[in-house]
């Protein structure tokens, strides 16, 4: 990985020749954030935050590191090739059972946005309904939301004449294909995936009434998702880099909820591989999984971290609960005393995203 | 030769293609979904319904088509992008390709003087040969945390194999009387080499380039899997397998990008072949007598 690090150089070449000329007072604090997955909406506010020069404002040049299939954020940050890192709260918490140095400060979704969906012909409203059906999972921990919801409701996930579990790979097409009678689906991506295919036979996209779902937060056994972290060791000695970093990307997250086009526009930019109407559907629905924010965007609500702890040991995701240092609310509070504007979005709806073929 | 001569299997190719084209969608307008042309206000129901002949599965050619001018997020091109990300490959395939023969051929000119190796190491050659590469993909990529270089090394593993074996049975194809005549003259193993060995083996060694030149191409592909590049072919290939529900053509169309960019490769070596081996005759340098 030698040319990130040589732009990198540069950038910070340019940025100090920039410095220099326009006599600012103090150098930027050069910070790196460790995304889980490729550039999309489901990261706009950090995206919002640097266009809007929000990090700059807090003395803070970040750059944004993209995720992919082999890069585990929390193996990152833990290593120290990043300061900061956005993971699914088990995913990030398996790896510091095993050894990743990590702490979450700041808890930026507050719902679980995993579907479990369905053709209405299929008759599957309610969990009980999945007894005797083909459901779909993409494993690798994934399951463990789902496998929860049935053991809830007295099914044996295990045990093929309950149910039968089929593997589901990243696409939406085993269902399409109907080979599978409920499949897994984040509610920003593969849900928005179907209705921008197109049903054969009556040449036009798929609706959502033709469909039936039903969220892990419905179920009551949902986990939390996208969340902010960084190593103790690291906090240590920058709690006020901490601090600023929150207080901007929660400013981000705002900008975006309250300016979704121009947010749009900002992970448009940042090589989001993605059309501009998936993107727009992904924001509103990564939205509806932040806002309302009851206690401030960032706070860890700590009932919803213990049933994902809960949830997460049942799937043997974790084989044992971790101890009081896998989060903190201190840095997002700090954050927040200082934030002006609406940090809790109790007001914010949903907007009406229409998908078009391919997500153009 | 004469153009005609040339230009025959070229013709033959297209045929075929062309074969293949019309059973695609003849198994589309007998099984598929139903066609629809509004603007022409034309209408077809197939008569069967097949699903591995449907839109989702199989999507019209013209659809395949038409996603190479799809523009993405940027405005570019998705043809323009996939050209981009064969240039990429490529790169990575060119140096597995050196790398490999090279490999390649240094190992068999080893073994064809070390007999204990030969039959020591052949086998254990054999066996690397038979491990997925998508299973040694990830140790050398992740493991030498070398990027686009790594990338090239599985590249170089798919490559160097055919070339030995080929280099090897080259090697030994020259005459036996050639060989009787040079130890007649008491001529060292690097004599030998030089005037006889060496001589007697491109035209097998052109054949073993044609397959490892596909192979390098092959591997370069996988290595980027686990590599979690995106700027090459096999970025362009997990990209588009993600998003196939809902574009299914854009996998078909960077499909046909990396059978093209095979395709280049081969033509490559053979154009080389056809100049290297122009007027080659194996009884120069006494290969035969």
């Amino acid at each position: 990985m030698r040319l990130p690090r040589r732009l990198v150089a540069v950038g910070a070449a340019i940025m100090l020749v920039a410095v220099g000329c326009s006599s600012a007072p103090a150098a930027l604090t050069p910070i790196k954030l460790q995304l889980q997955w490729f550039p999309q909406a489901q990261f706009a506010g950090y995206f919002a935050a640097v266009d809007q020069g929000y990090y700059k404002a807090e003395g803070l040049d970040v750059t944004i590191l993209p995720g992919g299939v082999d890069i585990v954020p929390a193996t990152v940050v833990a290593g120290g090739n990043a300061e900061f890192g956005i993971s699914w709260v088990p995913k990030a918490l398996a790896a510091r059972e095993s050894g990743a140095d990590i702490q979450f400060i700041g808890q930026v979704f507050q719902r679980s946005g995993t579907l479990q969906i369905s053709w209405k012909d299929s008759g599957i409203t309610k969990p009980e309904d999945w007894r005797g059906k083909k459901v779909g999972t993409w494993g690798f921990g994934n399951e463990a939301e789902l496998y929860a919801a049935m053991q809830k409701v007295g099914m044996d996930p295990t045990n093929a004449s309950d149910v039968t579990i089929v593997s589901q790979d990243f696409t939406m097409t085993a269902f399409l294909n109907g080979e599978i009678d409920a499949a897994q689906a984040m509610i920003y991506n593969e849900y928005a995936q179907v209705l921008e295919a197109k049903n054969p036979d009556t040449g036009s996209l798929y609706t959502a009434d033709a469909l039936d779902v039903i969220s892990m937060e419905s179920a009551g056994t949902a986990m939390l998702q996208d969340g902010i972290f960084a190593s103790q060791a690291y906090l240590k000695d920058h709690e006020d880099v901490a601090v600023k970093f929150l207080r901007a990307s929660f400013k981000g997250w705002m900008f975006c909820r309250d300016n979704a086009a121009k947010c749009v526009d900002s992970v448009l930019a940042a090589d989001a591989k993605l059309p501009k109407g998936h993107q727009t559907w992904q924001l509103n629905e990564i939205s509806g999984l932040i806002w309302p924010s009851p206690n401030g965007i960032g706070m860890m609500d700590g009932a919803a971290f213990a049933r994902t702890v809960q949830v997460a040991l049942d799937g043997k995701i974790l084989t044992q609960a971790p101890d009081a240092d896998a989060w903190t609310n201190s840095y997002a509070e700090k954050a927040l005393k200082d934030l002006a504007g609406d940090a809790k979005g109790e007001s914010w709806t949903k907007a009406t995203v229409t998908l078009t073929e391919g997500g153009q | 030769m004469s153009t005609r001569r040339r230009l025959r299997p070229a013709l033959g190719f297209l045929l075929i293609v062309a074969i293949l084209l019309v059973g695609w969608e003849a198994a589309k307008l007998l099984a598929g979904d139903p066609w629809r042309f509004p603007d022409y206000g034309f209408y077809w129901d197939p008569p069967l319904r097949w699903k591995p002949v449907n839109d989702l599965n199989l999507p019209h050619l013209w659809t395949i088509f038409g996603a190479f001018w799809e523009l993405d997020a940027k405005g570019e091109t998705y043809l323009s992008s996939l050209i981009g990300a064969a240039f990429f490959t490529a790169r990575e395939s060119a140096l597995g390709f050196a790398l490999g023969t090279g490999v390649g051929l240094g190992l068999a000119i080893v073994l064809i003087h070390v007999k204990v190796l030969e039959r020591g190491l052949v086998p254990l050659l054999v066996a690397s040969q038979t491990v997925p590469i998508i299973a040694i993909a990830p140790v050398v990529v992740v493991g030498l945390r070398a990027g686009w270089f790594g990338v090239a090394i599985v590249a170089t593993y798919l490559t160097f194999f055919p070339v030995t074996i080929a280099a090897i049975r080259g090697m030994r194809s020259a005459d036996p009387r050639a060989f009787e005549l040079m130890r007649s003259y008491a001529a060292g193993r690097r004599t030998v080499l030089r005037k006889l060995r060496l001589p007697a083996s491109p035209p097998y060694l052109f054949t073993a380039f044609k397959i490892a030149a596909t192979a390098s191409v092959v591997g370069a592909i996988v290595g980027e899997f686990p590599a979690g590049i995106r700027d090459g072919l096999g970025g362009a290939l997990l990209q588009a397998m993600q998003y196939y529900s809902f574009s299914p053509q854009d996998l078909w169309a960077a499909i046909a990008a990396c059978a093209a960019l095979g395709i280049v490769a081969f033509l490559l070596v053979v154009t080389a072949e056809r100049i290297a081996l122009r007027g080659y005759r194996p009884t120069e340098d006494g290969a035969r007598a």
